[in-house]
């Protein structure tokens, strides 16, 4: 502690708002609450994913392990790249309806009913 | 295999400085760094296609026309449902940077502070003026949404500001600014190499250099010129005078200055002067002040140069400005949409810099490539984010002596 001053609260101080108007993104406040505490978790889901990954390479080279051994661990260059494409599956997984709406816009299907009354006469 | 897998951020390289990321830490800068390319690229899409199959239509239907300004198309695309939710998870994507960075730096900001004092104690490195003010367009709003800015303190004299700046520009930027978060440096460098290979600088000056990471890559192919990085922003200087010492760079200086007042320094003193992403962080009366002065303290034969994204011109198609505009109005940049929108040539004629003597150049991040995949230039563009910019600069004539003598 340098020159005796009191602790920094620094899980209070790390979520300081920025200053600035944040924009409103949906008409419904709820809706841009809860797109920040969802994205949060995904993000803490793919920090979780990836701490078992470290336990698991870490077990498999050594048959055990210490919490330091994780919080040092580095992957190497082909884990490093496991690592990454395992975590851009993940956030493809968890991405799915932005990405097929994406989709959607290119393909521009009609309504399913214009097919089932097309279906009922051809 | 997947393309564009971008390298974990365990493969950045460590200076003393650099606060350290544990595990999670590391992991959730991760976590950025793919969604981030994801939003750019895999969804990103969603953007044009919104824009081409409902939100024109639209327009035209309501107007009988084509949008005219990138801000109609804003206004437009502000009420498009797709818009707005890819605008809200780029937007929380920035908070989230903002917040994990802040977590590792104040959790661990007894231990930089004291360090930051340490190398800034003995390299003598660092210059800083109480007498200078920050001005009101560093502190209308939070650049970046950064809490506090870059010059606020969350106590006397810490480096937190600085600090969170560099812990998480890997993961806002995907890693496309090389390791030590230099690219926009390197560029500039192997821009200056390739253009002049005899040309030796003796006196640098970088104006806006926040923590230096652009500035030190120059100071360390020149060592045998002397740097000056200035920023109004003691809260930055202090982490990037302790960061450049503790890279063991010692030909640089971190001096706390106003571009727009450089008056500490004769006319004619510098033979480069630099700016690398910042005039669009000023306000449509200081940039003129600042690019004056900056002619005023450059040497005849001497270069100016600045680093941007490229300008908004008559032939960058008003969809593509208003993607490259979502910053200003998202993240906190509010000089950004009027800069780019500025003919950045005739600004800096009126400084003094002949048009004649004036060019553009392209020039892209220069990072290790066995580490750090090329910046995606292509189809997938992270609209003003990628590391590929624009140099606008002149070489400053030396008849401007003569004239002066006259």
């Amino acid at each position: 502690m340098s020159g005796g001053e009191a602790p920094l609260d620094w899980v209070t101080l790390s979520g300081k708002r920025a200053k600035g108007k944040r924009p409103d993104f949906f008409e419904n406040p709820a809706l841009d609450r809860l797109y920040s505490t969802v994205f949060a978790l995904a993000a803490e889901v793919s920090a979780l994913r990836e701490r078992q990954d470290t336990i698991e390479r870490l077990l498999e080279a050594k048959g055990t392990l210490s919490r330091a051994d994780i919080e040092t661990y580095v992957p190497d260059r082909a884990a490093g790249e496991e690592r990454g494409l395992s975590t851009q599956a993940y956030i493809a997984r968890i991405m799915r309806g932005f990405q097929q709406e994406v989709e959607a816009m290119e393909a521009h299907d009609p309504p399913i009913i214009d097919v089932v009354e097309r279906l009922s006469r051809e | 295999m997947a393309k564009d897998l971008p390298p974990p951020y365990t493969a950045m390289s460590r200076h003393p400085m650099m606060p350290r990321a544990a595990h999670d830490e590391a992991a959730r800068f991760n976590f950025l760094t793919h969604f981030n390319r994801y939003l750019s690229g895999n969804i990103g899409a969603g953007n044009r296609l919104a824009y081409e199959k409902r939100v024109l239509p639209a327009f035209r239907a309501e107007h009988g026309r084509d949008p005219e300004h990138r801000y109609e198309i804003r206004d437009a695309m502000n009420r498009d449902e797709w818009h707005r939710m890819w605008s809200a998870l780029k937007r929380n994507s920035m908070e989230m940077r903002q917040h994990f960075g802040r977590q590792v730096v104040l959790r661990q900001l007894d231990e930089l502070d004291a360090m930051a004092r340490q190398f800034n104690e003995h390299s003598g490195q660092l210059e800083l003026d109480p007498a200078i003010a920050q001005p009101h367009y560093q502190t209308a709003v939070d650049i970046h949404c950064q809490p506090g800015g870059y010059h606020s303190e969350e106590r006397p004299g810490d480096v937190t500001v600085g600090a969170n700046y560099d812990v998480g520009l890997f993961a806002t930027t995907g890693g496309a600014l090389g390791g030590f978060n230099d690219g926009g440096g390197q560029a500039v460098v192997g821009w200056v190499k390739a253009e002049r290979p005899d040309w030796s600088p003796k006196r640098i000056l970088d104006i806006g250099c926040t923590i230096g990471h652009n500035a030190v890559p120059i100071a360390q192919a020149f060592p045998d010129a002397e740097v000056i990085a200035i920023d109004t922003a003691a809260a930055s200087l202090r982490y990037g005078a302790a960061r450049a010492a503790a890279m063991g760079v010692k030909n640089i200086r971190f001096v706390q200055a106003s571009g727009e007042d450089l008056s500490r320094w004769a006319d004619g003193h510098f033979d480069w002067v630099q700016t690398t992403m910042f005039l669009h962080e000023l306000s449509a009366k200081a940039m003129p002040r600042i690019l004056a002065e900056a002619n005023r303290v450059l040497s005849p034969g001497g270069l100016i140069l600045h680093i941007e994204q490229p300008q908004y011109s008559d032939d960058m198609p008003l969809f593509e400005q208003f993607m490259r505009d979502w910053d200003a109005f998202n993240n906190n940049e509010p000089f950004w949409s009027a800069m780019h929108g500025q003919d950045l040539k005739q600004v800096m004629a009126e400084a003094g810099f002949p048009r004649e003597a004036q060019f553009v150049a392209g020039v892209r991040a220069v990072v290790d490539p066995e580490i750090f995949p090329p910046s995606p230039d292509a189809g997938a563009e992270d609209y003003g984010r990628a590391a590929i910019w624009n140099a606008y600069g002149a070489w400053k004539p030396l008849a401007d002596e003569r004239q002066a003598a006259a």
